[in-house]
């Protein structure tokens, strides 16, 4: 619920009264409010928390948190479909992991 | 990922680790507050990297978790309605009600959509005129000024047919609550970093220094908590109880203004009960008087319904640290993601979640669960 992910202001529009951006999340974009960040410009990075730029970031560090989250599927949990896992979960179909505690 | 050489960094790794076993001198108690910690700290195997004298204990920073079984009913109650288009956050659609869930009232007819952000909701009442659209908004203090946002905009574009079954909390009073229980064994905190991206660290130090702990602002990822935990421990072992920032690239002291305002303007502070837990006063927010226009529970008139929470499900032990989850009987039998009593197993951030998805299978019920065949 509270993850956040950084994201690459691709560009900047206003659409009614409001402060929008088109952003790249390591390949999915999406639309993402800057109300909260009025001053942030096109090729910053900003973690963004459900369509929500809060706080800048670093590109170093947004890049890096990017590529851990890719690694570690968080992108495909953030921006998946959730029905297909509230489906999966239903049917009793979990993902294999592997077994930490031997 | 359980060996350290997986760990992005594993230089980085090893040093933190290495300090902090030569820092502990003697048995402490921390409490990861963020119920996304909590999964990064079971799936990294972190819990089992650091000196037996440290313990992790888990809290109850998972909102899905500690939403109440009647608020969730509400939800389910509105969501059923032909009239309704609700909306919701993915985390929810599973999510245990009376005898049901938003997953089976869509697949019963209802129309529950799901968004990524509480804005596609109000566009979705823009092109839908002639539906009622609700918003299910609920989170701590991270999601909340994003549904401030959304209510803000109804109100300002003039967009009657959308509402909000508003159930937010916020964290120190959940602090506070958990330091003022007798059987209370936390002696310092790992605060959850996304929440002080938006709140900053104003409401930490009054609770550091009554309750004497240290709590340390700390991220998400591996490297981020084995920061917080390193400097947690540094700070109890020299007896400070202060007030740290350890993911300082991502939080300001004083968070973001912009955001605290809208929260100011929209919401207002009331007392909130907490799944398992009870009422916490002065622990969430509700619409501000000039936006109960906005208020689904109202609107719906669903205030009148009220649950009991189901006696076999002890997730409220588990949020408030008394009880891992796999101490609890029906965990991996009873108990599973298919069939949960209670969110904390099907929360994307819930404890139980993590250690069942994990395979923390170390209880002879868990064990007998996994010889199980599935049928």
């Amino acid at each position: 619920m509270c993850l956040a992910v950084p994201g690459r202001v691709l560009d900047i529009e206003e659409r009614d009264g409001t402060r929008m951006a088109t952003v790249d999340f390591g390949g999915v974009v999406k639309e993402v409010c800057l109300e909260y960040l009025p001053d942030l410009q096109v090729g910053e990075y900003a973690i963004v928390h459900v369509g929500f730029a809060l706080q800048r970031l670093d590109e170093e560090s947004a890049k890096q948190t990017l590529e851990l989250f890719a690694e570690l599927g968080l992108l495909q949990e953030e921006f998946g479909d959730p029905w297909e896992t509230a489906a999966a979960e239903a049917a009793g179909s979990e993902p294999v992991e592997e077994v930490h505690n031997q | 990922m359980k060996y350290i050489d997986e760990f992005q960094d594993p230089e980085l790794a090893r040093r933190l680790l290495d300090d902090i076993h030569a820092t502990v001198t003697r048995p402490w108690a921390l409490m990861e507050v963020c119920g996304g910690q909590t999964h990064s700290i079971i799936r990294h195997g972190i819990d089992q990297l650091l000196p037996d004298k440290v313990e992790l204990i888990h809290g109850p920073g998972c909102p899905v978790c500690v939403t109440p079984l009647e608020v969730i009913d509400k939800a389910l109650e509105i969501a059923s309605r032909p009239e309704v288009i609700f909306c919701s956050f993915g985390d929810m659609l599973r999510v245990p009600g009376t005898g049901r869930d938003l997953f089976q009232v869509r697949g019963e007819g209802g129309d529950v959509r799901v968004v990524y952000s509480p804005l596609d909701a109000l566009r979705i009442a823009q092109q839908n005129p002639d539906r009622e659209v609700v918003f299910f908004g609920i989170g701590f203090e991270t999601t909340a000024p994003p549904n401030a946002m959304t209510v803000h905009q109804a109100r300002k574009l003039g967009i009657p047919n959308f509402s909000m079954l508003v159930s937010h909390v916020r964290v120190p009073p959940a602090i506070e609550a958990i330091m003022s229980s007798p059987s209370c064994r936390v002696q310092g905190f790992l605060a959850a970093g996304h929440v002080c991206s938006v709140m900053g660290m104003g409401e930490y130090p009054e609770l550091a220094e009554r309750f004497r702990v240290p709590i340390v602002v700390t991220g998400f990822e591996p490297l981020d908590i084995l920061e917080g935990v390193r400097r947690t421990v540094q700070h109890l072992e020299r007896g400070e109880h202060t007030v740290d920032n350890a993911y300082a690239r991502a939080v300001r002291a004083e968070g973001n203004p912009a955001a605290r305002a809208m929260l100011e303007d929209v919401f207002e502070v009331t007392d909130r009960a907490w799944r398992g837990i009870g009422v916490i006063p002065q622990s969430g927010w509700r619409l501000a008087p000039k936006y109960r226009g906005y208020d689904a529970e109202h609107r719906f008139s669903v205030e009148g319904i009220r649950t009991q929470e189901p006696a076999e499900c002890r997730s409220g032990e588990v949020l408030q640290g008394l009880l891992k989850p796999h101490e609890c009987e029906a965990f991996g039998t009873l108990c599973t993601p298919r069939t949960p009593l209670g969110a904390t197993m099907v929360s994307s951030e819930g404890a139980c979640a993590a250690y069942y998805l994990y395979r923390r299978l170390d209880t002879p019920a868990a064990k007998a669960q996994e010889a199980t065949p599935v049928v």
